[in-house]
């Protein structure tokens, strides 16, 4: 279980989370929306400890990250994590194979020589055949997702956590990432938080659904129960709306009218 | 007016002061990581083969026509006083080995490697593949740093050395042709003179070299932020900060080597 208490963190001169209360349960798929700048992808760092946290805990199994100082403890702690970037973040100097199994050398004690028959397991998983050799360039957007996926999956993770699997990608890719994504859940048994502002991939994959608007967390219910609040943020926001409580700038600047 | 300008000198000097210490906290790492965990020796091999291997071409020339000019230089120079090219070999022999060789060798590496070292790593912190190696049970300290500032001890060394006979060379082919000195007034002049703590002055400053452009480039691309112009940026700032920093160590280190008798 992942329980995050009040957790805030600022960059310079820009609050970002101001207090996230947000617990995810064994086995539950979490989607948590919200729009871009909202601190949804900073939680997600947060919780895996590449951000520290100014304020607030966040607890896994017991451990709570943001106690943790040494170096030592925090490579203990990620370990029960897989880790899919928005922009996939495969190493440009390895070959397919190699990203997917890159993790295994130091997070498990498997034999290097059985590295390969995993990377074909783990990208057939993902639906990938014959790009073992391949370099990340070589690869479309949607395949660098799938290998990034397998990557992140390799290890067997307890959790995954995914960073807008679905960003950059057409419709029907969307579509099947976010199907790999609620099979994966459904073979792996992991426990994952999905951020993402894709309504379509968040109803799909999510047991539940966490909305965060400026740095706090709005609501948190079921899909449907979210699909159908009243709230006017999140009514605005899963309907896509232009009008609404929830301002963004236009333009960078209005023209005067009537000079 | 003048508090905006006070601010700004107190935050360029909090920068700095931030920059300096993480920079500490880089080194320091690094040799907490080289201790504690297994050395990387795949992409040691691989970085040697970048920096040195692929370096070679571009040090061996340069350095070959130092000793050219300086051949021709220093020939000029004892015509002009002498009547003729006097301890030609000495000269090249001495300004190479001790002072042109690790510098120029030094300077071109860290506008060669280390640029493209600050590039690599620069693009790999905007595009997350360093915070990709954490999720994935590493650190870039131990993955990228630690490989490239071994690769560089390792070496920048070797590449001064063969820098040091390079331009010795230069300086043979200008006096032989255009001075006439025979080859073994040029070679006595050299091993007549030379001692084994004369190379040994050149050769110890390249580990300092070699310490400075590697933990210069290695933080300027892992601390890189604002997509491809940060990287840009960072690239720039690797090779200039380099350079002078090799060429102001480059006067303590000579300083302290003559302090301790091995000039």
């Amino acid at each position: 279980m992942i329980a995050a208490v009040g957790v805030k963190k600022s960059y310079p001169g820009r609050p970002v989370l101001r207090g996230v209360d947000l617990t995810v349960r064994d086995g539950e798929t979490l989607a948590v929306i919200g729009g871009s700048g909202c601190g949804k992808s900073t939680l997600l760092k947060c919780v895996i400890g590449l951000v520290r946290p100014d304020a607030g805990a966040i607890t896994v199994d017991g451990t709570d990250i943001t106690r943790l100082t040494r170096e030592i403890e925090v490579a203990q702690y990620r370990r029960r994590f897989g880790y899919l970037f928005q922009e996939a973040a495969l190493f440009d100097s390895l070959s397919v194979w190699e990203n997917v199994t890159f993790g295994l050398r130091y997070l498990t004690n498997i034999p290097s020589a059985r590295y390969r028959a995993i990377a074909r397991d783990k990208l057939a998983l993902v639906g990938l055949k014959d790009v073992e050799d391949m370099k990340p360039a070589e690869l479309s957007g949607g395949m660098k997702k799938r290998v990034a996926l397998a990557r992140a999956i390799a290890a067997e993770p307890a959790y995954i956590l995914y960073d807008e699997p679905t960003t950059g990608l057409d419709p029907i890719m969307s579509d099947i990432i976010s199907d790999l994504i609620l099979d994966l859940q459904k073979a792996l048994k992991t426990t994952a938080i999905v951020v993402t502002h894709d309504m379509k991939s968040a109803y799909k994959v999510a047991s539940r659904i966490a909305m965060i608007h400026e740095g706090r967390v709005l609501a948190a219910d079921r899909p449907e129960a979210i699909r159908a609040s009243q709230d006017p943020y999140v009514h605005q926001f899963v309907e896509g709306l232009s009008q609404g409580p929830i301002q963004m700038k236009l333009k960078e600047f209005e023209p005067e009218v009537g000079r | 007016m003048k508090v905006v300008l006070l601010e700004d000198i107190g935050q360029g000097a909090t920068a700095a002061f931030e920059s300096m210490g993480r920079f500490t906290f880089l080194v320091r790492s690094t040799l907490v990581w080289a201790l504690r965990a297994p050395i990387e020796w795949r992409q040691v091999l691989i970085q040697m083969q970048r920096i040195g291997v692929e370096s070679l071409p571009v040090t061996t020339m340069t350095t070959f026509f130092t000793g050219m000019v300086l051949a021709l230089q220093s020939g000029a120079s004892s015509k002009h006083f002498f009547n003729e090219p006097l301890f030609v070999g000495t000269v090249v022999s001495f300004a190479m080995v001790m002072e042109l060789g690790p510098v120029m060798t030094a300077l071109v590496v860290s506008g060669r490697a280390g640029a493209a070292i600050a590039a690599e790593l620069g693009t790999m912190k905007v595009t997350e593949q360093i915070d990709a190696l954490y999720t994935l049970g590493t650190d870039p300290i131990r993955y990228l740093v630690i490989p490239r500032v071994l690769a560089f001890l390792l070496v920048l060394p070797l590449l001064t050395v063969l820098s040091d006979f390079s331009g010795i060379i230069g300086g043979w082919v200008v006096s032989s042709v255009k001075l006439d000195i025979p080859a073994g007034v040029y070679a006595a002049d050299i091993f007549g003179n030379m001692e084994i703590r004369h190379f040994m002055h050149g050769f110890l400053k390249t580990f300092v070299f070699a310490g400075i452009i590697s933990f210069i480039s290695c933080f300027k691309g892992i601390t890189t932020t604002g997509g491809a112009e940060g990287v840009g940026k960072s690239t720039t700032a690797a090779v200039v900060l380099s350079m002078v920093a090799v060429l102001i160590m480059d006067y303590f280190v000579t300083a302290i080597l003559s302090a301790v008798g091995i000039t």
